[in-house]
């Protein structure tokens, strides 16, 4: 059945699945439901401990068996140390069919593979997957279905119940005794647990994994005491130096400082840019690049940023510290100096998942933002953009907060070179479908800027500014006129994964890569 | 043109690619490892039997390693390993058979 980007899902996943096909991004818009509930057992005795002395042995207590979902989170990035440890116990004791569902997953967790290879990890569910499980998965490895989940996503999917969290674990950095969970004051710090919050509220057993445990009560805590089982302390549950992947220092590259500039001059040419706007960036070079460019038009004009929202980085806070920005909300900090800069403004606020992107509560934070500067692998000339699948067909990327932005925003800009290496970025249709069209007003290039036919309005407040505005059919055949036209990627027929629209259902699937093969001459 | 002895040129840099050539075995062999081989492999595989035969090649063993070069970087590519191959550094057909 063909879905509202016009895709086409294979009947066979729509009744595996149960799920229902993509219908628009506002499809599901006031439509009432009833919330999942954990099975809550209560601690009314006085004991006064929730201490368990290992991993294996809180596996035990929460009664971990064949079949079941465990939950973790992915603030520390490639450094995160939990996930491994727990699935190694998991591995250990025998057991088979879990569904890991992670916040996202990364090529830290690269030593799981065995476990998918052999049948303990049979279903993934994640913002996306970077590193050779990516691969695993693309190659057909995993039994079962990988399901990509934009951040929003997975609270959604957590709060109705259709991923009913069996255990989850929280690597914490700071726990005391009784559960009060902080991100922060630790030996191995991570800014925020954001991620983490609904996993606290919804899955049955609540494990806090910490390696600094300190006297209680632990306040402020992000997480508390009510919501957790038990505590185990470990040696070392993350390496902060590793949650930024890339140097984020100003990058020197012209062609992204020429699409930084184009961004700029187009924000600043739209309604949303005045006093008290809100505005979400990423942490590519040319995002970032874009937000300085627009400090200086901030300073200039004496116009200040109401709040900043995200995945949060340097260049954001040093506008918070400077009074550029008057709030910042952080569900997920990209570096050393955001999470310490989260333990000292005060103005930087930790809010959770859920309140950043869930489409299914009575409000998230992306519906309140004015802009969103996104990136991706690619964008099609319906303004569709992939940002989880490779030009080799291989999952290696993530949804995050993509979707979810792109969604709420009033102005959603994905900012993408015309092409990259051969690839035209540019495209007449991305290979899989992660973020709808619909949602996405504006794509700068290094080639010119396009907007969307949708936004008629955008398109009136910038027609006399000397942009260098393009149609998107046009930034194709600039792209196409140097790369030449690609063929599609040949894959084999069955599906792999499914890319999961923010509302439950079904975007695009992802199918099992297949060796190349020449046309007949 | 006969293909002399192994030659090759370019490089595994992004957006280049690396060519080799050896003599041949009575036809023309061609393997193709790129990195955009699923969007460009059909095409990639034309450009080097276009530039083989404007070259007069027909008996050669071909291997190119491709990341992600462009039509011309491949065509010149692979005129450059060919010349190597026979040692040809002067009097080179510019306009002829090298386009």
């Amino acid at each position: 059945m063909k879905n509202a980007v016009g895709r086409e899902i294979p009947e066979e996943i729509l009744k595996l699945t149960g799920k229902d096909v993509y219908r628009g991004s506002h499809y599901f818009d006031g439509k009432e439901f009833k919330k999942d509930g954990p099975v809550t057992k209560p601690v009314i005795n006085s004991n006064g401990s929730k201490l368990v002395d290992s991993i294996h042995d809180v596996l035990v207590k929460c009664g971990i068996k064949d079949g079941m979902r465990l939950g973790f989170h992915h603030h520390f990035r490639t450094g995160d140390k939990v996930l491994n440890m727990v699935m190694e116990e998991v591995h250990k004791m025998g057991i088979k069919n879990i569904t890991l569902c992670a916040s996202s997953l990364g090529k830290q967790n690269d030593p799981i593979l065995p476990m998918i290879e052999d049948g303990t990890i049979t279903n993934i569910e994640s913002s996306g997957v970077r590193g050779s499980i990516g691969t695993a998965i693309s190659e057909g490895k995993l039994q079962g279905l990988a399901i990509m989940r934009s951040h929003g996503g997975r609270v959604r999917a957590i709060e109705t119940g259709e991923a009913h969290v069996d255990i989850s674990f929280i690597g914490a950095p700071t726990s005391d005794e009784y559960g009060n969970l902080n991100a922060n004051g630790g030996k191995a710090n991570c800014g925020v647990l954001s991620y983490s919050a609904v996993d606290a509220q919804f899955a049955d057993k609540v494990v806090a994994v910490t390696d600094t445990l300190v006297p209680f009560p632990n306040l402020p805590a992000q997480i508390t005491q009510t919501y957790v089982d038990y505590v185990v302390v470990v040696d070392q549950i993350g390496d902060p130096s590793k949650i930024a992947t890339g140097a984020a220092k100003p990058t020197t590259d012209q062609r992204k400082l020429l699409m930084a500039k184009y961004c700029t001059d187009f924000v600043v040419q739209t309604p949303y840019f005045k006093e008290g706007f809100s505005y979400q960036t990423g942490v590519g070079g040319a995002s970032i690049a874009s937000t300085l460019y627009l400090a200086e038009i901030m300073r200039e004009k004496n116009i200040h940023m109401g709040f900043g929202v995200g995945g949060i980085a340097k260049p954001m806070c040093d506008l918070l510290d400077e009074g550029l920005i008057y709030k910042l909300v952080d569900t997920q900090d990209f570096d050393e100096p955001s999470i310490e800069n989260i333990q000292r403004n005060p103005n930087h606020f930790y809010i959770t998942g859920g309140e950043y992107a869930n489409p299914f509560n009575k409000g998230a934070y992306v519906n309140k933002l004015d802009f969103v500067i996104l990136a991706a692998l690619e964008v099609d000339t319906h303004f569709n953009c992939n940002v989880v699948v490779g030009s080799d067909g291989v999952i290696t990327g993530a949804q995050g907060g993509h979707p979810d932005t792109a969604a709420g925003a009033k102005c959603t800009i994905v900012i993408a070179p015309i092409m990259q290496g051969r690839m035209p970025t540019i495209c007449s249709d991305v290979t899989t479908v992660t973020t709808p069209g619909e949602d996405v007003d504006v794509v700068v290039t290094d080639y010119g800027i396009a907007i969307n036919p949708r936004r008629q309005d955008l398109i009136e407040a910038t027609k006399d500014a000397k942009l260098p505005l393009k149609t998107i059919e046009e930034l194709r055949d600039i792209a196409y006129s140097i790369t030449g036209e690609p063929e599609r990627v040949q894959f084999s027929d069955r599906v792999v994964g499914i890319i999961e629209a923010r509302d439950g259902t079904i975007m695009d699937v992802v199918r099992q890569i297949k060796d190349f093969e020449f046309k007949d001459e | 043109m006969e293909i002399k002895k192994p030659a090759v040129a370019g490089t595994l840099e992004s957006s280049d690619c690396q060519v080799v050539v050896e003599p041949g075995e009575g036809k023309i062999e061609f393997s193709l490892d790129s990195t955009v081989i699923h969007q460009f492999g059909n095409q990639i595989r034309k450009v080097t039997f276009e530039t083989l035969d404007r070259l007069g090649i027909d008996n050669v063993k071909i291997s190119i390693v491709d990341k992600g070069a462009l039509d011309c970087t491949i065509k010149a590519r692979i005129e450059g390993a060919v010349f190597r191959s026979v040692d040809q550094y002067e009097n080179l057909p510019w306009g002829g058979a090298i386009k």
